[in-house]
């Protein structure tokens, strides 16, 4: 139980997809205009991560090693194709807003990443664990980078405005906010751990 | 044939709808292989080949397999498998034909199956110059445009980055932005710049 907690955990904190490991960054940076489209993507990423890692570590024994990687790839579209159709019948909104970054998910190197550093070595249980764990840490990274976006970019928060008088910069919700953004959220990263070091 | 429409669709690409600076496809591989100039245009050369092929590719899957058939639901595993098996050929063709290539470009192969940029080119293209599952008229070409575009937009970042990163060396940055946050900063800063193209009345 404690090694599973310890799995969860990791893909917060240390080996956070995002600021730690530096993967996956074209649809952070692409959807994190508002808060919405972040949970949205969050989620959808999560799902694929948990279905593709499950799938992956059982038949982990049955996978030619020569031929892992379409065999990867396979998995992972499927269920890439099964969050699309899903979220265009029940929420259409949200896959018009997403746009092409849900298909594009099958080439997030997060979940290619896990399948092959992690599932295809590792017991179900834990590959289940390491996939909530990494999709909670790729989520968190998202809302967080959203939230501060949405804030100074278009004055509110999940669509609702926060103050009056306060005159939002256009800049942050275009191109060039997210990766001045990102680029400082991973400088302060880097700055606590060299910190901690001493 | 229209010829303002493809340089519209040229200018757009490269320009104001950069790949890397404004739809942030392709951006591990920015980031990763910008250090020196030198791969950094290798890199986009491979890249700019392979959005191409795919264009033309994805596009004569999708016209005459995917929509007769009624499956379009399949494009995102039907693409990317595509493009992978097409990438692996080339990487054996380069490999047996010539080997001085193979060095020069290769290695970037790989990397390039899960370049998003070219499942990206794939997947818009079967969105713009597609309409009510029918191709629309010069679809192919614009296609074709598209993709090449795309590739030469990516090329024209990675140069411009790997020139820039290649005299930080000599610049005295603060260590905790060392490396990959001044790249994104950069990039911040030339993605302005890019901005100042959306001004284009097309």
């Amino acid at each position: 139980m404690k090694k599973l907690w310890a799995e969860f955990k990791k893909g917060i904190t240390i080996e956070n997809p995002t600021f730690g490991l530096v993967l996956g960054l074209c649809p952070t940076l692409a959807v994190s205009t508002t808060v919405n489209n972040a949970i949205g993507m969050g989620i959808a990423a999560t799902f694929v991560l948990i279905g593709s890692n499950i799938i992956i570590s059982s038949l982990r024994k049955f996978i030619p090693h020569e031929i892992r990687i379409p065999c990867y790839i396979v998995v992972i579209a499927t269920f890439v194709t099964i969050t699309e159709l899903f979220m265009k019948a029940y929420s259409p909104a949200l896959s018009k807003s997403l746009g092409i970054f849900v298909p594009l998910i099958v080439v997030n190197c997060i979940v290619l990443g896990r399948a092959e550093a992690f599932a295809s070595k590792m017991p179900v249980i834990y590959s289940l664990a390491d996939a909530l764990g990494i999709g909670m840490g790729f989520s968190l990274a998202l809302v967080l980078i959203a939230t501060i976006r949405e804030v100074l970019g278009s004055g509110t928060i999940l669509g609702t405005p926060l103050a009056k008088g306060f005159e939002p910069a256009m800049l942050m919700i275009l191109a060039p906010g997210a990766l001045l953004t990102i680029g400082l959220l991973i400088g302060l990263t880097n700055w606590i751990k060299l910190r901690k070091k001493g | 044939m229209d010829i303002a429409r493809y340089i519209m669709i040229i200018i757009s690409a490269v320009f104001i709808n950069n790949f890397i600076l404004s739809k942030f496809l392709g951006l591990c591989s920015f980031i990763g292989v910008s250090k020196e100039t030198k791969p950094a245009v290798s890199m986009g050369m491979a890249v700019t080949f392979v959005t191409t092929m795919a264009s033309i590719i994805s596009w004569l899957v999708y016209n005459f397999i995917l929509i007769p058939y009624k499956l379009t639901y399949l494009r995102t595993i039907t693409f990317i498998l595509v493009i992978a098996s097409f990438v692996q050929l080339v990487e054996i063709v380069i490999r047996k034909i010539s080997p001085p290539l193979f060095r020069a470009f290769g290695i970037y192969l790989p990397l390039i199956t899960v370049n998003c940029a070219v499942l990206g080119v794939a997947v818009l293209n079967s969105e713009m110059f597609f309409a009510n599952g029918q191709a629309l008229p010069g679809s192919f070409l614009m296609s074709l445009v598209q993709g090449f575009s795309a590739g030469v937009g990516y090329t024209l970042a990675m140069l411009l980055m790997s020139g820039i990163r290649e005299r930080l060396d000599f610049v005295d940055v603060p260590k905790s932005l060392k490396e990959v946050p001044i790249t994104f900063i950069i990039a911040a800063l030339m993605s302005l710049a890019f901005l100042g193209f959306s001004g284009f009345k097309l």
